[in-house]
This record gives structure tokens, sequence and C-alpha cells, in this order.
């Protein structure tokens, strides 16, 4: 199982400073490293190859010990996470095609698995629900009392887990795990959860995960990872163990040792996929440009184009605001305070005594951008984005973050600031 | 002690909003015991005369009389509560208000002379203070059993400034406009029904009306990218909410732009 205060460097921030220059800047967009070293690190002996079967057997044994099976499904037209009784119910043979604002699924011609990137949720959807209740409380003849906890947490093994979102769940435990004001929800889910992580083959349009080096391989934080290699006849899964529980897991499935022919197709398959990024962000000095563009006429720009409808914080993997709403019933018995994600696109998200400290849309904007980019590294050590492009894809008209960045800097004078 | 005093009024509306408080069904029987419902002709020929601690308000004014009426309502309530698409903007009757009202009496009624009307659906608040306000066609009773317990005990009122994309999301939709090309009026329309249409499907017709700071040209473009008419983006901006001024405006552009 995963120790919660082992938070795994996934995902290392890496933003060389301005004084480092220009060829940083380009040795760092061209540094697909991270995600070759992750399995360039992994030795033969420590692979063993799953078939389509042994891929089952491994969801069942999940299932065998109790954990309540988690990962991605076909529902709405969309590949989407959720309880699942079986590996039949994964989405064997779809993939997407993902833009700005545009998610259309694809049936391919091989039965790939693992060939979606990631869907409109994140995996928070399961370790900080999107709305739970805290606490419910009764008034009685003397006073009141507060009902026990109704559910023990669960025991979620997380399936099929991309790098991104494994960094992403990195940064969560950062904020919710592992500092000073844990949320035990959130922590208990957290240390009772196995995961199995996937490397991606094939990123989707929207995808950046390379650019920050947070995938397209994972690099820790999980119990178990998965490379899908699947060539003609061939349709294989290479396994390894990332913890003790892994390791007891992997024994007991229908297995074959790897051979180097395994190691060098999924090598191939990583080191290609980190090649074929729908997009790309330029991770040099993000906070100074962040800090010099406060006041630029670009983020009225935007606020033409954005809804403020908060679709972007609320498919964010690292967002991890929430709100807390107190209700009493009709008859004034029954009191209940209850949690649900909250966006900082939402007016009442800054409402202070005398009315919404970022009252504009622009406003709204440039906090959102400026923390996942530019003040989150002071604050938590990493940056608030992982590169999983879902904000790009789920917003209703398109909004890109890469795009945004890439036209602040196209703004910078030549020669001059940043 | 006395329990407070209740009073559900209608003026120009379908009673559905009304119908939501009778839907209650497994609640209803608990606000009765909370409170003495005063005056509620949908349920009851009983009328306790006022004054009243909460009264419900459904539906416009559209005429003469209930412009005069609302006032006396006012006057014998200490707390009133607009509920209704119809209440809180004008509701679908609105659509007079971009049209010609002798026109439309004299194709509708036989004998246009008998109906008297004003030539605009007005919404509750032009005419009296109101103290809260639900919104949609019809209201969610969840929404209504909330503001009744937070008025009856002494709590805050739930407020949201959300749209209905919070609730689509919370609620674990795939977003029809992203996966489906479905338009929807999602994103520049009030929280508080759950995102009904998205589960089903379907793109939200904004019947709880605009939030605060609407976007509306930036979800016109959408819609328009999703496949709609310029006819059509009027349309749709001019349903149940065709008054309230977010929606209004966007529908005189495109009804601008629509015409030959
Ligand atoms: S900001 Fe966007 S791309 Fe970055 S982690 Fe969040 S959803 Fe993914
Ligand atoms: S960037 Fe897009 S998803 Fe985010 S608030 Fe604006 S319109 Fe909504
Ligand atoms: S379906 Fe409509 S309401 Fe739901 S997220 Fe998309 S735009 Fe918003
Ligand atoms: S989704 Fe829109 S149209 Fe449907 S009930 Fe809700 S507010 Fe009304």
């Amino acid at each position: 199982m995963v120790a919660d205060s082992a938070s795994p460097e996934t995902c290392r921030p890496r933003t060389p400073t301005t004084t480092e220059g220009a060829a940083a800047r380009a040795a760092a967009l061209a540094d697909v490293a991270l995600a070759d070293v992750a399995l360039a690190d992994v030795a033969l002996a420590d692979v063993v190859v799953l078939s389509p079967p042994g891929l089952a057997a491994l969801a069942n044994a999940l299932i065998g010990d109790g954990y309540r099976l988690v990962g991605p499904t076909v529902r709405s037209e969309a590949v989407v996470l959720e309880e699942l009784e079986s590996a039949d119910e994964l989405p064997w043979g779809w993939d997407v095609d993902a833009d700005a604002g545009r998610y259309r699924l694809r049936r391919r011609a091989d039965r790939a698995v693992f060939a979606h990137a990631v869907g409109p949720q994140p995996w928070k959807r399961f370790l900080l629900p999107p709305a739970s209740l805290l606490w419910r409380a009764r008034r009685g003849e003397s006073g009141f009392s507060v009902d026990p906890p109704e559910d023990p947490l669960p025991r979620y093994a997380l399936f099929g887990v991309r790098s991104c979102d494994l960094a992403a769940i990195a940064v969560q435990d950062r904020v919710l795990a592992t500092s000073a004001h844990p949320d035990s929800g959130y922590r208990g889910r957290r240390a009772r959860s196995f995961v199995v992580a996937a490397d991606c083959a094939t990123p989707a349009g929207t995808c950046f995960c390379s650019s920050l080096g947070c995938g397209p391989a994972a690099a820790g934080g999980y119990d178990v990872a998965l490379t899908e290699v699947v060539t003609g006849e061939e349709h294989l899964f290479l396994a390894r163990a990332g913890s003790a529980a892994g390791d007891a897991v992997l024994p007991r499935l229908p297995s074959r040792p790897a051979t180097p022919h395994d190691l060098d197709a999924a090598r191939a398959v990583v080191g290609e996929a980190a090649q074929r990024m729908g997009r790309r962000l330029d991770p040099d000095g993000l906070p100074e440009l962040l800090a010099a563009h406060r006041e630029d006429p670009h983020w009225n720009e935007v606020a033409q184009r954005c809804l403020s409808c908060g679709n972007c914080t609320l498919v964010c993997p690292t967002c991890f605001c929430t709100t807390v709403v107190d209700a009493t019933d009709v008859t004034g018995t029954v009191a209940e305070r209850r949690r649900h994600w909250d966006s900082c696109f939402d007016l009442d998200f800054s409402y202070l005594h005398a009315g919404s400290v970022r009252a504009s849309t622009s406003a709204r904007y440039r906090h959102w951008i400026s923390h996942k980019l530019g003040t989150w590294p002071e604050q938590f050590g990493t940056a608030g984005c992982v590169g999983c492009g879902r904000c790009i894809t789920w917003c209703p008209v398109g909004i890109d973050i890469t795009a945004e960045i890439a036209a602040l800097r196209g703004g910078v004078p030549e020669g001059g600031g940043l | 002690m006395a329990l407070p005093k209740l009073a559900v009024w209608k003026f120009a509306s379908c009673d559905g909003c009304q119908l939501s408080l009778l839907d209650c069904e497994d609640e209803l029987l608990a606000v009765a015991g909370q409170v003495e419902i005063a005056h509620f002709l949908e349920a009851s020929r009983e009328r306790v005369p006022g004054p009243y601690d909460v009264s419900l308000v459904e539906g416009s004014i559209t005429t003469r009389d209930d412009a005069h009426r609302i006032q006396k309502v006012r006057a014998l309530s200490r707390t009133l509560v607009t509920i209704g698409a119809c209440a809180t903007s004008g509701g679908v009757q609105a659509l007079r208000n971009v049209a010609d009202v002798d026109e439309y009496r004299s194709i509708v009624y036989p004998h246009p002379e008998y109906v008297a009307t004003l030539d605009r659906s007005t919404p509750i608040a032009q005419h009296v203070r109101v103290d809260h306000e639900l919104r949609g066609c019809p209201i969610n009773r969840v929404q209504l059993l909330e503001l009744l317990a937070a008025l009856l005990h002494g709590g805050r009122p739930p407020r949201t400034t959300a749209s209905v994309c919070t609730e689509c999301k919370l609620r674990d939709n795939v977003c029809v406009v992203v996966a489906h090309g479905t338009p929807c009026l999602g994103p520049v329309t009030a929280a508080g029904c759950g995102a009904l249409c998205p589960s089903y499907h379907r793109g939200c017709y904004g019947c709880f009306g605009p939030v605060a700071a609407a976007n509306t040209a930036a979800v016109a473009e959408s819609l328009r990218e999703c496949g709609m008419s310029e006819a059509d983006v009027t349309r749709v901006f001019r349903t149940f909410n065709a008054d309230a001024p977010a929606f209004r405006k966007e529908a005189e552009l495109h009804d601008a732009q629509s015409q030959p």
C-alpha cells in the first residue's frame, strides 16, 4: 500500500529560473528523460508479463482482497471512472479524439485497454468525494447528539492511474494528507488505497505531461505499474511492483518472465508517447512570467471568452477547494454539515464581508492560472499543474492553459524582461 | 406557542411551483406540523386572515388588479418569497414584452375585448420588496424545503452563485457540449436544479434564469458551434426567463442578426 507519508517524486518542479537562461529552457522542453528513466531504471528481473486474462486476474485478485475496484469504463460517450465488477467493464478497444472543448470516443482496430488517456473525472472523485456529509446531529430531550459516522472508509483499488494523475495525487497528498492540517477522510481513503498505474502509449490531443516531467510513464507512487504493449497479434502488459503490497500480488497472477525484447518494446511505447504529446507548456520561469503580467490587458481578452463556469477546476486533479454548508430539516431537530467541491471561478468563493474580492472574470482567471503555475510552487513545492489537459478538453469554450501562457510569452517585448 | 402562518399566493402562472410544495410528499406532514397553512387554495378552501409570517408568491404581474393585489399581499406578509421563473423574471408569458400584445390578443381569443391585460408581464420584485427568491420552472422542492427550514428555525437561507455546470460536475455527468456537441445553457444558468437536463443527456435550456454576470455572448458562440442558427439562439434565450435582462439582451442581438 502506498504510505501517505511518502509522497512520490513523480513530478519534480522542473521550472528552471530565468537566470539559467535559454539553454536550460530548451533542454527542459526537449527533456523527456523522466519518462525514459522510469523504465530505464527497471530491471528485467523485476518485470513480469501479463496477458489480457492476467490483467483480469489482477482485477479479481484486488476484489478478492476486499478492495472496491475503481477504473475506466465507457458511459455517456466518454471513458469515465466508476466502480467496476470485473476487467470486462474496462474500455477495451477505445481511444479518444480530444481537443480544446471537444472530446469524442473512437473505436480502435485493436483491443488496447489503456489507450484513452484521461477522461472527464480526476481520481479525487473517490479520494476527496464531490459531496460528503461531515456530520449530522439530532436535538433530543436534553441537548443534542451527533450521529456516529455512517460507513467505515472505503478501500479503493484505483485501476489504471496515469502518471499525470499519480503526480496530482502526490500534490493532493501534500495538501490533504501530510500537511500540518490533514483531512482525516482523505488521509484514510488514501492510506487504504491500492494504486495500479498505467503508462501512457497514446497521449490525447490535450496532453502535455512530458513538458512538466510528469509522464508519460509512472515513476513512483504506485503499488503496481503496467505498460501495455499492443503489436499485431501481441497484447501484453508488463507489470512491475512499486510497494510491498504490489510485490505480494504479482506472484498470484498467471504471468511469464519478461524478455529483453518485451522491455525494449515497453520502453519504445513510452518513449514514443513522450514525443506525441498534443500540447506543450514551456515551464521556464512561470512564477516570474505571471508576476510580471499581473496587469496585462490579456486577462480582459480571456474574460471575453471565459464563462467563469468553474469546469476547469472541477475536472482538475490537483484542485482541492471545498466549501461547507449547514442545513436544518423542516422540523428543526436534525442538523447537517455537508461539504462539496468549490471553485475559485464562483463569485462567492472570494466573498468577504463587503463583497467578492475577485469580482471580475479576468481577476478570477488570472488568479486560477497564477495559482496553478505561479504561486503553487512557493506554497506547496511543486507546480499545481501536472499536464493532464482536462481543463482544456472540458472547458465548454476550449480555453487552453498552454495557449494562454504562450500568449503571455508572446506579449513580452523582444529582449525585454523575461 | 402559535405556529407561524404560511400563505401561498398565485398570480399569472401555471400552478406548477405551488404543486412542488404538495409534491414534497414525505416532508409535507413535517411542514404541516411546523406551520399553520393559512392560505393555500391549491390545497384547501379554508382561508385564515392575515398577517402571515411567510408568503410564497407564485406568478408574474400581468393585470392591473394583480398589481394592486401584490401590494396587499406584501402588506400582510412578514417575509415574502417569490417562487419560480414567473415570479422572479416574468415567466414564459413575458414573451409578450417583445411583441405587440394587442395583436396576440386578437389572434388568440375570439372576443379579445373581454381580456383585460397589461402589455408587459413583470416580476414581483418590480412591484414590491422581495425577501428571498427561488428560481426555476418549476422550482426545486429541495430548495423550497431548505429555505422554509431556514426561515422557520432561524438558520441562514441557503444561497449559491454557482452555475448549473458546478452541479453538473458534482453529479458526475459527462458534459454534453464537449462530449456530444449538444448545445447547453448551463454555464450561464443559475444552479438549483441539480443539473437535471444534462443528467438525461440534454442541454440546459435555462429555466433557472441567468447567473450574475452571465457571459451570454460566449455561450451564444458555443451554441452556434453546436449547430444552432441565429433564430434558434434567439429562441433558446427567450423561453421561461425571456425578460431576465441578461437573456433578453442576448436574444435581442441574435434576433437582429437573424432578420433577413
Ligand atoms: S491545470 Fe489543467 S492541465 Fe493542469 S493539472 Fe489541472 S486540469 Fe490538468
Ligand atoms: S476557463 Fe473554461 S472551464 Fe474554466 S471557468 Fe473559464 S470557461 Fe469555464
Ligand atoms: S453539460 Fe452543460 S451544464 Fe453540464 S458542464 Fe457541460 S455546459 Fe455545463
Ligand atoms: S438543467 Fe436548466 S433547463 Fe433543465 S431543469 Fe435545470 S435549469 Fe432548468
